[in-house]
């Protein structure tokens, strides 16, 4: 898709080269030929780390130390290394309870408040919102200090809750955010037409209402999944053991063979496998992300 | 089957703004009524309170003998077809029309049925399986009719339902409306700003203006005997003709000439004092060339004018004259009605009355000529100025104010009654 858009760009140029008559002949292939080269340099800038983490996770031993730009001698060792782990196994489970709990509670939340944010009359909505986006602004650690006391004193310290609640609150203001803009698109009429038909009010809301704001679910509940999942600085100040440790702070957590040593293959090789999901996600959902983004956008 | 009593009905909003106020109106089982009048004058309101969507502030709503005032939607049992159809745009026509029968809970195979049936009353067999962004305005519009049809339901309530389609489809589905109705017999509301439809739909009419009830009755009743300026003005295309009058010797002398008043028009209108400004109005088929009055001609009023305008219509004509009118008519209900109509339609202060007659095509009148016109006195109206009530009319009753019903629940007079008249 991106090949085409600029080839159209490109043909857009040549024309009015000519059109100028400045050395139409080298305006005709030499300008598609400089931005086809910009992209492919963009394009390697932003996939290189990628490519060198897969690269570095498929060494071990003395090659980790080289900077080949293939792997010499090309092993799954180091993947084979993490599953056996049951820190990492452990992690994992905890990083997709974890994410999945703060998803399904902040759209089930957040598509409530965004309802009533976009349909009921009520005073100062604006402020409203605003102070509720605002709490996304909040640098974490400024609060992770404060929450690791509070934690331990009530009993919440390395447990579930004890991640899902302030994950919470730094999701809910952004899923409110694009959901209030979503509902408001809505015409209110399809609602009205469904209380007519026999709804109550929460049967039009699930019947009617949420099913077209869908790309707005997903796009706030794709970014939802990707902070909590990625999420690095609360989730080690607030659990101690696998009990609770999601995958980011597990693998900070990796020991070498030797003291000292810097495990640099398995490290890539967990980072790997935890950006997978992210991926398949995206790829997935990719042309709601992209709707549910812009409508956001647009409608501010 | 249900009738629907609303009683002294009044919707303010948080803003004090009052939409409709003291509305009251009786609904048999399976009339089709009308609410008509220019944008804002409560009508839709007035419908969406029926509907459960709008509370009520003030009053009660019966449906069926009923009290329903605090009932849910879903509880009273109505179907509504919107202005923009909302239509579920993530269900197929199918699941548009069974959507309230499965929130019902009845089963599968009956739903089929009923949606099925309804798909082919309505000729929307072949795009049941489609979404509604795959269809066109007309069978949009028939879908929504679907949605209404198939669940059988005490009442229709329409919401201007014909407005978002083109000329053209608009007559023809307000055709299918109407043979709708008479086939399933159901009671029904239909809101509308357009009086054409009101006229050539309703069983009766009830016009609004500014949230207040103006007038009830049957569209020949609205037409022939409009209880005030407002009715008269807004009833009725072209426009009924207004201009300044006093009455005289049982003569009412008009811009272009004195006209007797018919001793049963005198009666009516009982004792006004002599020299009193009124405003006469004369519908445009009142007005006849004067060599084809034929046998009338004798007790009508037969005037000069040149045309102005001439429009041929084939079947008829309608020619365009000025009157120079000393006085100047001033209205409230006038000016509203000229706003709503874009302006310019009755003779405003100072301005030449202008005034549009509809002749037999049969006429020899030509564009930029003079001709003799003759106007029959029986199809005279006169107004109050002050409070714009018909003089004239049977049913005449000043515009209402708040806390007062109109009159207007009188039957329709009669063609022979209106004959001898003359």
């Amino acid at each position: 898709m991106t090949t085409r858009v600029l080839g159209r760009a490109g043909t857009a140029t040549r024309e009015r080269g000519e059109a100028v008559e400045r050395s139409p002949r080298r305006g005709n292939w030499l300008r598609p030929a400089l931005l086809t080269i910009a992209v492919i340099l963009i394009v390697v800038f932003c996939l290189f780390p990628f490519y060198w983490l897969i690269n570095v996770s498929l060494k071990t031993g003395a090659d980790l130390s080289g900077a080949d730009l293939f792997p010499p001698s090309p092993t799954l060792d180091n993947y084979d290394s993490i599953f056996r782990n049951a820190d990492f196994t452990n992690a994992l489970r905890n990083s997709a309870i974890v994410t999945v709990t703060t998803t399904i509670l902040a759209l089930v939340v957040g598509s409530f408040a965004a309802y009533a944010l976009a349909r009921l009359r009520f005073p100062r909505k604006f402020l409203i919102l605003a102070v509720i986006l605002s709490i996304s602004t909040f640098p974490p650690i400024a609060i992770a200090a404060p929450i690791f006391k509070l934690w331990s004193d009530v009993g919440l310290y390395n447990t579930y809750p004890g991640l899902i609640i302030p994950y919470l609150t730094f999701a809910l203001p952004l899923c409110i955010y694009i959901l209030t803009s979503f509902f408001k698109e809505i015409p209110k009429e399809l609602e009205e037409a469904a209380l007519v038909d026999g709804s109550t009010h929460f049967q039009a809301f699930r019947k009617v209402v949420l099913p077209l704001a869908a790309p707005g679910l997903v796009t706030a509940g794709l970014l939802t999944a990707f902070f909590v999942w990625n999420e690095f600085l609360l989730a080690i100040t607030l659990t101690s053991s696998s009990d609770a440790r999601t995958v980011p702070a597990a693998i900070a957590f990796f020991t070498g063979s030797q003291k000292f040593e810097v495990p640099l293959g398995t490290i890539s090789a967990a980072s790997v496998v935890i950006t997978i999901p992210l991926v398949a996600l995206v790829i997935i959902f990719q042309k709601r992300i992209v709707a549910g983004l812009t409508a956001g956008a647009v409608k501010g | 089957m249900a009738e629907i009593t609303l009683d002294n009905v009044s919707k303010r909003f948080p803003d004090g703004y009052e939409a409709v106020k003291g509305m009251s109106l009786d609904i048999q089982d399976g009339e089709f009524m009308i609410l008509v009048g220019p944008s804002g004058c409560g009508k839709s309101t007035a419908l969406r309170m029926v509907a459960g969507l709008e509370e009520i502030t003030d009053g009660e709503l019966r449906i069926g003998g009923e009290v329903v005032n605090e009932k849910a939607p879903k509880d009273r049992d109505i179907a509504m077809v919107f202005q923009n159809y909302a239509l579920y745009p993530h269900m197929s026509v199918r699941e548009n029309m069974g959507f309230a029968l499965k929130l019902r809970g009845v089963d599968k195979a009956e739903i089929d049925r009923k949606v099925e049936e309804a798909a082919r009353i309505l000729d929307l067999a072949p795009h049941l399986d489609r979404k509604p962004s795959q269809l066109s305005g007309g069978q949009r519009q028939r879908v929504a009719m679907g949605r209404a049809i198939v669940r059988d339901p005490a009442a229709f309530l329409m919401d201007e339902p014909l407005s978002n389609l083109d000329a053209k489809l608009r007559v023809q589905m307000r055709a299918e409306v109407s043979r709708l109705q008479q086939r399933l017999g159901t009671t029904t509301i239909y809101v509308t700003h357009d009086q054409v439809e009101a006229l050539t739909l309703g069983d009766r009419v009830a016009v609004m203006r500014s949230g207040l009830l103006q007038q009830v009755g049957t569209p020949m009743e609205l037409y022939n005997e409009p209880a005030n300026l407002f009715v008269a003005g807004f009833i009725g295309s072209p426009a009924m003709n207004f201009m300044p009058a006093t009455l005289e010797d049982g003569a009412a002398k008009l811009p272009f000439g004195s006209i007797t008043v018919p001793q049963e028009l005198r009666e009516r209108m009982g004792r006004v004092e002599p020299g009193k400004k009124l405003i006469a109005g004369i519908r445009p088929e009142a007005f006849e060339d004067a060599a084809l009055a034929g046998e009338h001609h004798d007790r009508g009023c037969t005037f000069r004018a040149g045309i102005d305008v001439l429009e041929s219509l084939g079947s008829e004509l309608y020619v365009h004259f000025s009157v120079s009118t000393e006085e100047s008519i001033e209205s409230d209900e006038l000016r509203e009605l000229a706003v709503d109509a874009g302006g310019g339609e009755v003779p405003m202060s100072g301005e030449e009355g202008r005034i549009v007659a509809r002749l037999d095509a049969a006429s020899q009148v030509r564009q930029g000529g003079e001709a003799e016109l003759w106007v029959d006195p029986a199809r005279l109206h006169l107004f109050d100025p002050g409070d714009g009530r018909s003089l004239t009319s049977r049913h005449s009753a000043p515009p209402a104010t708040d806390g007062q019903s109109p009159a207007g629940h009188e039957p329709a007079p009669r063609q022979d009654e209106l004959e001898e008249l003359s």
